[in-house]
C-alpha cells in the first residue's frame, strides 16, 4: 500500500543535548521549547503513542491545530517536512527528523468519557490521556485550562483514514528507539501525555516509555546545517 | 414535511455567520439552494459551553472520516450534541478545517467594504471568532470544524483532494439536537474549494419540533458505540 513517509534520519547526538528526560507510560510532560530548538521524541520500547499538544509560549489561544496543518499540507499524516501550523496561521514547529515514517493528528486523544462510549460504560476509570492533560494544565496554572485542550497530535500512533471515509486504528508502525524531531520556529509549551490507553492496539497493550531530548541551536556542530 | 412541526425558515446569505441555541427535542434542515454550498459548524452544550463538539471523538467512535446519515456529533464528554437523521448528500468533510483571512485574500484577492459594500469578501474564521465573542466564548474555544455539504478525497498515501460535484441544488441534511446545542454556522467556501472564483453559496434553514430518538432510532442502533452516548445523553437530563 502505498503510504506517504519521508524517513530522516537526524544528524544530533544525545550526548549534546541539553535536556532529557524519560517520559513514564500514563504521565504528563510540559515544558517551553524556546525559538531554535530542536526538539525529539524517542519512543524507546516501540508502538507507543505520544499525544502531543503544542502552543504559542506567548498567547495560549494561538495554538497547535491539526485541520489547519493538514490543510496547509493537503495531507493527512504528519512526517518529516511537515510544518505544524497554529489555529493563527503561524508555524510552531517544523518536522526535521523522523525514523518512524508517519504520525496522527485526527485520532485525538483518550478520554475517560470517549472510553465509555467506545467500549463500555464501566470503563470510565481507567486512566486516559485527557486526565493527564488536564493535570498538566492545573499544574503548569497561567490561565492554562481545559478549554484550551483541543485537537493533538499523536506521535507513532498508525490511523489510517480509507479512501472510503473509514477511520481505523491499526497496530503501530513504529518501533523501539524510532524518533520524531521538530525545529522550534517560535517559542512553544509543549505537552505531551504518553498514553495510558489499554483498549486498542495504540500501544500495542503495553503502554510504555517514551525520551525527550532539547538540543540549542548550535549545540551539536555541523547537525544544523542540513 | 409536516408543516405543523415548523417553527420557522430563513435563509442564510453567502459568506455569513448564524447562531442559534438549537434546543433538544426540535431539528434543523439545512438545504443546499443552488449547489455548491459549504456549511461550516460548530457546536457547544449550551448550558456548559466548556463541553464542546470534538472531531476525534466523533470520528474514531463511529470509525468514520465522513459524516452521514446516521452519524452523531460527539461532545468531548462522551454525549451526543446533535444526530444527522437525514442527508441527500452522502458525505461531508469533517477534517479540513476553515478559511481565513491570508487563505482568501490568498485565492480571491482583495474585496473591501469601502468598494464592495456587503458584497466584500469574508473568510469563515473571522466568522466564527466574531459569533464566539457575542456568547461570551473567544480564539480558545474554536476547536475542529465540520464542512457540510463538502467532500475532500483522501489517498492511500493522505493525500486530500476537494470534489467539486459533492452537493446538487436541492441536497439537504437533517440535524436532530440531542442536547440544548449553541450552533455556528458559516457560509463561506470551503478552504480547499478548487472553484478560482469567491463564489459561497447560500443554504436555507428550517427549524421543526421533533420527537426524541426511540429504542429503534436508526442513529441509535447504527452501532453499539452509539447505544451508549445515547445512554449517557439521556442520564445528563435525568
Amino acid at each position: 500500500m502505498a503510504t506517504k513517509t519521508q524517513l530522516e534520519e537526524s544528524r544530533r547526538s544525545a550526548k549534546r543535548a541539553v535536556y532529557r528526560e524519560v517520559v513514564p507510560a500514563g504521565e504528563p510532560w510540559i515544558r517551553v521549547i524556546h525559538r531554535g530548538q530542536f526538539f525529539r521524541i524517542v519512543d524507546l520500547e516501540g508502538n507507543q503513542a505520544a499525544d502531543t499538544l503544542f502552543y504559542n509560549a506567548h498567547d495560549y489561544s494561538d495554538r497547535y491545530s491539526a485541520q489547519d496543518t493538514i490543510r496547509a499540507q493537503q495531507n493527512v499524516y504528519l512526517t518529516t517536512g511537515t510544518r505544524l501550523i497554529s489555529s493563527g496561521g503561524n508555524v510552531l514547529l517544523t518536522i526535521v527528523a523522523d525514523t518512524c515514517g508517519r504520525h496522527d493528528t485526527l485520532g485525538g486523544a483518550c478520554a475517560t468519557e470517549s472510553n465509555m462510549v467506545r467500549y463500555a460504560i464501566e470503563k470510565r476509570y481507567m486512566h486516559a490521556c485527557r486526565q493527564s492533560f488536564v493535570k498538566a494544565a492545573i499544574q503548569w496554572g497561567r490561565g492554562l485550562s481545559k478549554r484550551d485542550l483541543t485537537s493533538n497530535i499523536n506521535f507513532f500512533m498508525n490511523v489510517v483514514v480509507t479512501p472510503e471515509g473509514g477511520l481505523t486504528f491499526e497496530d503501530g508502525v513504529s518501533g523501539p528507539g524510532k524518533y520524531v524531531e521538530m525545529r522550534a520556529e517560535m517559542d512553544v509549551l509543549a505537552i505531551i501525555s504518553n498514553c495510558p490507553q489499554l483498549n486498542n492496539p495504540c500501544n500495542g497493550y503495553n503502554p510504555t516509555p517514551v525520551e525527550v531530548l532539547i538540543w540549542d541551536p548550535g549545540s551539536n556542530p555541523g547537525a544544523d546545517d542540513v | 414535511m409536516d408543516d405543523e412541526s415548523v417553527l420557522w425558515e430563513e435563509t442564510i446569505e453567502p459568506g455569513a455567520t448564524w447562531s442559534h441555541v438549537l434546543k433538544r427535542g426540535t431539528s434543523l434542515r439545512i438545504v443546499d439552494l443552488e449547489g455548491g454550498a459549504n456549511v461550516g459548524a460548530i457546536f457547544y452544550n449550551f448550558d456548559c459551553p466548556a463541553e464542546r463538539y470534538n472531531m476525534a471523538d466523533t470520528l474514531k467512535a463511529q470509525h468514520i472520516a465522513r459524516l452521514t446519515e446516521g452519524c452523531v456529533f460527539y461532545s468531548d464528554m462522551g454525549r451526543i450534541l446533535c444526530s444527522m437523521i437525514k442527508d441527500t448528500a452522502g458525505w461531508h468533510d469533517p477534517i479540513s478545517g476553515c478559511s481565513d483571512a491570508a487563505l482568501v485574500l490568498q485565492k480571491y484577492g482583495e474585496a473591501r467594504y469601502q468598494q464592495h459594500r456587503n458584497n466584500c469578501h469574508k473568510n469563515a474564521r473571522d466568522g466564527f471568532l466574531i459569533e464566539l465573542e457575542k456568547w461570551g466564548l473567544g480564539a480558545r474555544d474554536l476547536t475542529p470544524i465540520v464542512n457540510f455539504f463538502s467532500r475532500v478525497r483522501v489517498a492511500e498515501d493522505g493525500g486530500m483532494k476537494f470534489e467539486p460535484d459533492n452537493s446538487r441544488a436541492g441536497a439537504s441534511i437533517e440535524l436532530r439536537a440531542e442536547m440544548n446545542v449553541l450552533t455556528i454556522f458559516n457560509t463561506c467556501q470551503h478552504p480547499l474549494d478548487s472553484n478560482p472564483r469567491y463564489e459561497p453559496k447560500p443554504v436555507a434553514l428550517t427549524v421543526r419540533k421533533v420527537c426524541v430518538p426511540g429504542s429503534d432510532d436508526p442513529c441509535r442502533v447504527s452501532r453499539p458505540e452509539n447505544q451508549r452516548g445515547f445512554t449517557l445523553t439521556e442520564r445528563y437530563f435525568l
